[in-house]
């Protein structure tokens, strides 16, 4: 298991005074402190992590956002902020220590702009919510990570949230035009709006992704897109990993950028098919799923390009969607296969490390040899297109010893990810999940820098500690970090 | 004449970074070094050693390069497997009177696109991975080879469009994409201002897939359509329709120069004394800004970006026309990109900031650069 900072008990102490004081500026219920009421948060989508938070405060202005960082700052508390609390990583898990500032009051559309092409829109509203809003005149928000339907934008910012479709559209980076946020010290700052780029160092970047350790967001702005006319996906199995692997470099070579691209191995294939029935082939070692859309003559001519590309590459099985339903017939599968492993198995981990494609093979074999290794079974969904990987571990969490094995596996699959050329996460974020493999990919210099631009943001370290750093700095040691081995360069300089 | 050092290693660039007396202006190919404030720098530093391609993977959309990489090279390469850097690099040499079209290092470092930024995204978009050194001399290493990545903050945006205020980048990995099989130019002439932009909305909302579009005064509207010929022709079309109008089209070559052109500012290269700006604002209030400038002075401009960019160029003056040109429009930036050394020393040549970001922004700085050494003022007095 992983640990958090060990709670500062002066701060718990004071706990019915800092309550009170909450109160002061959210009044009414937008304060939540009775255990059996607080329960509700002391967890997100890492289940296996629970904590209670100090107390819970639910603002619904962006005045009342400032007022309650402000009185945090001042004082010297903890805050970790929250949206739906679906993070996969244990971002939103909360601290005992810690006041718990959720943003699920900050639900409403506030404007949406078809000339512009963009909505401007409240932080706790769900993804899904911005797209219900705009499909009436054929518009949607591209981003669609599969907790859509209770994930909010608020959110996706703070985790850059991607989903099956962001090799063509990208992640919530390149969707998000423009955030109000509030800095720990209360103060409201505007990056970006309607219109394109930064006028100066582009911070609304280094927001989208931070974990909630730089700030909270009280509005975004986002790029609204029309639907494409229409979508057909080909359905094809493969004998081996690497034939399937092979087929995805060579659509892409071939200039293809489909809308989806996704990838099950034979575990995640047979508890999709067990579970929903989309008529998969079952004796095949990889499914691939390519979705194109776009106007139909253009479907329709790439369709038959990828199906060729398949046939190439010894595609045991190929099935062209005719119809819409079977082109949703083909998703449900994958679309299922989370809960799908879950009817085979008590518990799993979602784990998500991206590689350079190419290495699928080699990353695949590793995973099983870990497998045996660790006496846990693993299925694998794998956003092809961009190298995303999701292995679930399928585990009991009745049993402490599986879940210990269970987290040394996932570590492990991580460390692998990594050592092939890849990268701890690819949409899921570091959280708490991840924290302490972070020394794997970067070094104490490269974390150092990372640091540096969150003391830029906050100085005292009050947002969200614990996570996304496997380490806590004080911000002045860290300014000291640049003196290597003890000794400066070119002593004989003066310096100034 | 300052001195120039000139780095082999990154540990060499650690090492005088960390040992330089006094302030240094990075420099590549030297042709942006007319972008942005003057620097008052002791001594230039020289990256040009950082060249070269470190492995390009076409299949994987990986390229990674050493800073100071010439673009021409990155883009003949890319273009022999079919490929491009999708927001469409600008050559701003002409208008800068500059030699050679620069780094990729200098293209990052300014964050600049060209037309096709409205579909594809900015530069910003497209880095996925930075080594570089701070103004602290630490040497560090951000992002990774593969597209899809949130391990830890975003530094490579953040890098990007920082003018070498903040690091002095050594190599960069960018995404590349697939160049388009074809495209086609609609022209739309005989509109004004306001009606240029309504069209260009029109298009945009529309499913035709519009990568460029851009109104050019005297000339018209023109709007991009690339990918499989079948695809082109058929949004062709469909764009009759949704504009309900004829359209023209326009000859491949000519469709080719023509986005070259807007997307390099030809058009402003012939008056060099006159200062340009760049505003970027929501377009559906370009036209208005317009009609407000015109009132007042003589001015050229084009639409670029459905008209979200506004390219304008102001009569020579002492501050460029700042107070009036960004008084035009109340949300959203306008950069000087072309003006007299005087005068870009003189005025803010990016967007003031309000109190609290400004402060933020410094902070930034502070975190990467705490002894102001690397491009100190480039962006903004004290940073």
């Amino acid at each position: 298991m992983l640990t958090m900072p060990i709670p500062d008990q002066e701060v718990i102490a004071r706990r019915a005074a800092i309550a009170a004081a909450l109160r002061h500026i959210v009044p009414g219920e937008g304060v939540v402190e009775a255990p059996i009421e607080m329960r509700a948060f002391e967890t997100d989508g890492l289940t296996a992590y629970r904590q209670m938070p100090l107390v819970v405060v639910l603002p619904e202005t962006t005045a009342q956002v400032s007022a309650v960082l402000k009185y945090a700052h001042d004082n010297a508390i903890k805050v970790v902020p929250r949206g739906a609390g679906t993070s996969l990583s244990g971002g939103a898990l909360p601290l005992a220590d810690g006041i718990l500032l959720g943003l699920a009051k900050f639900n409403r559309v506030l404007e949406i702009d078809y000339a512009n092409r963009c909505a401007v829109v409240q932080p706790g509203v769900t993804n899904l919510a911005i797209t219900k809003a705009v499909e009436h005149k054929g518009f949607y928000y591209a981003p669609d990570p599969s907790s859509q339907i209770a994930c909010t934008i608020g959110g996706n910012v703070a985790e850059n949230s991607g989903g099956v479709h962001c090799l063509k559209y990208g992640l919530t980076a390149n969707n998000v035009l423009g955030i109000e946020m509030v800095l720990v010290t209360g103060e409201v700052i505007r990056l970006g709006g309607k219109h394109l780029d930064s006028e100066g160092y582009d911070l609304l970047g280094v927001m989208t992704g931070s974990e909630g350790l730089l700030g909270v967001v009280t509005e975004v702005t986002v790029r609204i897109l029309q639907k494409p006319e229409t979508a057909r996906a080909v359905l094809v199995g493969f004998p081996s990993s690497e034939d399937a692997g092979q087929c995805v470099a060579d659509v892409i070579s071939a200039g293809i950028i489909p809308g989806g691209m996704e990838m099950m191995d034979r575990p995640a294939i047979h508890a999709a098919e067990d579970f929903v029935h989309a008529d998969y082939p079952l004796d095949v070692e990889a499914l691939l799923i390519v979705e194109l859309d776009g106007p139909q003559v253009e479907v329709d001519h790439l369709i038959e390009r990828v199906s060729e590309i398949a046939r190439a590459n010894n595609s045991a099985t190929l099935r062209i969607s005719t119809s819409e339903e079977e082109r949703m017939l083909f998703w449900a599968g994958r679309k299922a296969a989370f809960p799908a492993v879950g009817r085979i198995s008590p518990d799993y981990l979602c784990m998500d490390g991206t590689i350079p494609r190419k290495r699928l093979p080699e990353v695949l074999q590793g995973m099983a040899e870990l497998s045996r290794l660790h006496r846990l079974r693993v299925a694998n969904v794998f956003h092809a297109g961009d190298g995303n990987l999701h292995p679930l571990i399928l585990y009991d969490a009745n049993d402490a010893d599986q879940l210990d094995r269970a987290e040394t596996f996932g570590a492990d699959i991580l460390r692998l990810c990594v050592k092939v050329g890849g990268v701890l996460t690819g949409e899921h974020g570091v959280g708490i999940e991840k924290r302490d493999l972070m020394p794997e990919m970067f070094s104490e210099g490269d974390l150092a820098q990372q640091m540096r631009v969150k003391c830029a943001f906050d100085d005292q370290g009050l947002l969200n500690p614990g996570k996304v750093f496997p380490t806590l700095h004080r911000c002045a040691e860290l300014g000291r970090m640049h003196v290597k081995g003890g000794a400066l360069p070119f002593p004989e300089i003066p310096r100034f | 004449m300052s001195a120039v050092l000139k780095p082999e290693t990154e540990a060499e660039l650690s090492e005088m970074i960390t040992a330089a007396p006094a302030p240094l202006e990075i420099v590549g190919h030297g042709t942006k070094r007319h972008l942005g404030r003057p620097v008052l720098a002791g001594a230039t530093l020289d990256m040009s050693a950082f060249s070269g391609i470190i492995a390009y993977e076409p299949e994987e959309l990986i390229l990674d390069v050493g800073a100071a990489t010439p673009l021409a090279e990155i883009e003949c390469m890319l273009a022999e497997r079919g490929q491009q850097l999708a927001f469409e690099p600008p050559d701003w040499s002409a208008l800068l009177g500059a030699q050679g079209s620069g780094t990729v290092g200098g293209l990052v470092a300014c964050n600049l696109s060209g037309p096709r930024r409205l579909k594809a995204g900015a530069a910003r978009d497209h880095i996925l991975g930075i080594h570089g050194v701070t103004g602290a001399g630490n040497v560090f290493k951000a992002g990774a080879r593969v597209v899809k990545n949130v391990t830890g903050y975003d530094m490579p945006k953040l890098l990007t469009g920082s003018y070498g205020t903040l690091a002095a980048l050594t190599s960069l990995i960018l995404k590349v994409l697939p160049a388009p099989e074809s495209e086609e130019t609609v022209v739309l002439t005989g509109l004004d201002d306001d009606q240029a932009v309504e069209a260009m909305s029109l298009a945009m909302q529309s499913a035709c897939e519009i990568s460029s579009a851009a109104y050019v005064p005297g000339e018209g509207v023109y709007l991009r359509l690339e990918g499989i010929a079948p695809s082109v022709s058929y949004r062709r079309d469909q764009l009759g329709k949704v504009l309900k109008r004829g359209i023209e089209v326009m000859a491949t070559k000519s469709s080719t120069a023509k986005w070259r052109a807007i997307r390099d500012g030809a058009i402003f290269i012939d008056n060099p004394r006159h200062p340009l700006w760049r505003i970027s604002v929501a377009p559906s209030i370009a036209p208005g800004m317009i009609r407000v400038l015109k009132d007042r002075f003589d001015i050229r401009y084009l639409f670029d970006w459905a008209g979200g960019l506004v390219w304008l160029e102001v009569p020579p003056s002492d501050d460029a026309a700042q107070a009036l040109v960004r008084s035009s429009f109340a949300a959203g930036h306008a950069t000087l990109i072309r003006a007299p050394e005087s005068t870009r020393a003189a005025i803010d040549v990016f967007q003031p900031q309000a109190a609290a970001l400004a402060a933020l922004s410094g902070r930034v700085k502070k975190a990467f650069d705490p002894r102001h050494i690397l491009n100190p003022g480039r962006m903004y007095r004290g940073i």
